[in-house]
């Protein structure tokens, strides 16, 4: 086990490294020209230069190389410096700097992560709550009106995309209801109890919206599980042996579908960052896809890169994570 | 087994497939559903007497009336034509971006399966590409190669291809992953290996006794990429980043009745309840193929 994981992790740097040059090359394949929003009125040695002090001076692989070493090395030492609050952690440096903005990229990042976090993570969490015991009773009273009704719900959260959800409830609740805002408000501090009950209302929308798309996709793997468990052999032991229904259903089953329905469930956390990206633009919600939005607007490469990078190695890191749970969950399968 | 008459005569397998297809409901009214939708995308605007784009500036933002049976946008453009011609283009670049995925899928798919040499590579890249962050990946690039296409195709098809193209390379891996599983299988089948012992060429091999096996599912893998693709088109088209925006599409009415949202909701609802339906349809239609391409749930 130990050594199938270091050599997954060995792995997984050329697998990044790879998607890196792949992006950054991308990139710089691209007419998008970051001094474009320029006016025309500055002079073509004083736009040289300007490009110059942008960094864009250099061949590719220098830039490439010198981003990957910042990338690597001096943004996590100042993000590790940041949190322990200890200043001689970070590395002397050129930091990565956002075209957009000229500060270094992993602040900007470190003030959106906060809000995507709390939408997504919140709506994933009860996306959860909500397909598990679904899935289990649906699949528990096949065919029932429960289940239809559940795969129903299941094909509707999984077909509607989130640009028409959004806009539906916005519809419904901020312009008809008036009980939501319709607009995300980032600056709000929650310090009494009547600004989190405003800090609650802004996000129940976006929350509401992610978390039907997750749900549907959890519950469809819940009840496929659950399904293909009941038909085997030791529910039909276990109820011989004169075990309570609830233990047959929520012990022995439960356990063994959620083999998979983890696997897929640790799989989605990155998904669920780049997909946020549609309902951060919908509810503005100055997360980190409507920065990714912003940025691939600006032409700033430097962040579009980085947050690219960031989305990649959450998607690589959660694979991993998945493969080895499902290996730790089912002493069956055996990787060395 | 005496009695001659009671057999029945063969029949072709795709009737078998057909009669098990009828028994799925939502998959019989999905078809229904998006067929008559492709109907009023593609015949309506013949019958029609509005253009999508022509302005009427003076009949503005009008309400439903029969003139104008969903109202008039705000440029007075007719939004029923507007469906339509929308419809077209969502439809069409789902459609062919579904094809070229498909392809590209059972393409690497039955090459990595048959071939055991090219194998490792093979599934090595189609992991790399599950590890791309792809709704990124796709915003950037319809961004980049915006320009450069439009000025050698023309705008429209030039962005036509570009989404196509885009979203066909992202999303191939699946089908690749499902297809090579199923040929690793079928490889080791007697039938194969009696097709190889009387010499048969291994394009032979892999067009007339593979590929006919893996059909079924390619087909649901197919289903479900259309549903894909017009989301990832529309939802290209919500942020700005598909076709421009004298171009209606759906997603893109779907955006521009956003500003409008609190005064006629009717114009961002409509096209959003058009891809639903369409995509909702589609879902149910894969759910019923995979019912009925499946013979161990067929004729049951």
């Amino acid at each position: 086990m130990f050594t199938y994981t270091l050599r997954r992790l060995l792995l997984a740097i050329p697998t990044l490294l790879f998607i890196a040059l792949a992006i950054f090359l991308l990139l710089e394949l691209s007419p998008g020209d970051p001094m474009a929003d320029m006016p025309l009125t500055i002079p073509p040695e004083v736009r040289e230069q300007m490009r110059i002090a942008l960094g864009l001076g250099e061949a590719w692989y220098v830039r490439f190389y010198k981003w990957l070493y910042m990338f690597s090395v001096v943004e996590p030492s100042h993000v590790l410096a940041n949190m322990t609050g200890i200043e001689s952690l970070a590395v002397e440096g050129q930091r990565i700097i956002s075209f957009q903005t000229r500060s270094p990229v992993a602040d900007i990042i470190a003030q959106r992560l906060p809000q995507t976090l709390w939408v997504v993570g919140l709506s994933y969490i009860f996306g959860i709550l909500i397909a598990v015991p679904l899935g289990v009773y649906s699949a528990y009273r096949q065919y029932s009106w429960v289940d239809q009704l559940g795969a129903f719900v299941s094909m509707v959260g999984f077909s509607l995309p989130t640009f028409f959800t959004g806009p539906l409830l916005m519809l419904i609740f901020s312009i008809w209801l008036g009980w939501f805002p319709i607009i995300y408000d980032t600056t709000l501090v929650v310090d009494s109890f009547h600004n989190f009950g405003l800090q609650m209302r802004q996000m129940a929308m976006p929350v509401f919206v992610l978390t039907l798309y997750n749900a549907a996709q959890i519950n469809r793997f819940m009840r496929a599980a659950m399904l293909d468990n009941f038909t085997q052999d030791y529910v039909r032991t276990a109820r011989a042996k004169g075990m309570s229904e609830k233990v047959v259903v929520l012990v022995h089953v439960l356990r063994n579908s959620m083999i998979p329905v983890i696997t897929v469930i640790a799989l989605g956390i990155p998904t669920i960052f780049t997909g946020a990206i549609i309902t951060e633009q919908i509810f503005r919600v100055n997360g980190l896809g409507q920065l990714l939005i912003i940025a691939i607007y600006a032409s700033d490469f430097p962040m579009v890169l980085t947050l690219s990078m960031v989305f990649a190695i959450l998607i690589v890191g959660f694979n991993l994570i998945a493969d080895i749970l499902y290996a730790v969950m089912d002493p069956r399968i055996r990787y060395d | 087994m005496t009695d001659v008459s009671t057999i029945r005569p063969p029949r072709n397998q795709w009737w078998d497939v057909w009669d098990q297809f009828k028994t799925h409901r939502g998959a019989l009214v999905g078809m229904i559903v998006f067929l008559a939708i492709v109907v009023f995308c593609f015949v309506g605007p013949y019958l029609w007497p509005y253009s999508a784009t022509y302005i009427d500036i003076r009949s503005r933002n009008q309400g439903m009336s029969f003139a104008h049976p969903m109202g008039t946008d705000q440029l007075g453009r007719d939004i029923f034509a507007r469906m339509m011609k929308g419809g077209q283009v969502s439809l069409a670049v789902g459609i062919v971006a579904m094809i070229l995925s498909v392809f590209l899928g059972s393409l690497i798919g039955v090459l990595a399966g048959y071939f055991r040499r090219i194998d490792g590579l093979l599934m090595r890249l189609t992991d790399l590409f599950l590890a791309l962050p792809l709704l990124p990946l796709l915003l950037v690039m319809s961004m980049l190669f915006r320009q450069p296409l439009s000025a050698i195709f023309g705008v429209e098809l030039g962005i036509f291809l570009l989404i196509v193209t885009a979203i066909a390379i992202t999303s191939w891996m699946r089908t690749a992953r499902v297809v090579r599983g199923d040929v690793l299988a079928l490889k080791e089948r007697e039938y194969v290996l009696a097709a190889r012992s009387i010499g048969t060429p291994n394009r032979r091999l892999i067009m007339r006794h593979i590929l006919p096996n893996v059909l079924s599912p390619v087909m649901v893998s197919a289903t479900l990429m259309l549903a894909t693709a017009i989301i990832t088109e529309s939802a290209l088209s919500f942020l700005g980043m598909g076709f421009p925006p004298d171009f209606p599409t759906w997603g893109r009415l779907v955006a521009d009745g956003v500003d409008y949202l609190q005064r006629y909701p009717s114009r961002s609802m409509l096209p959003g309840v058009f891809i639903s339906l369409t995509v909702l349809s589609v879902n149910y239609i894969g759910d019923g193929l995979r019912d009925a391409l499946d013979p161990r749930i067929r004729g049951r």
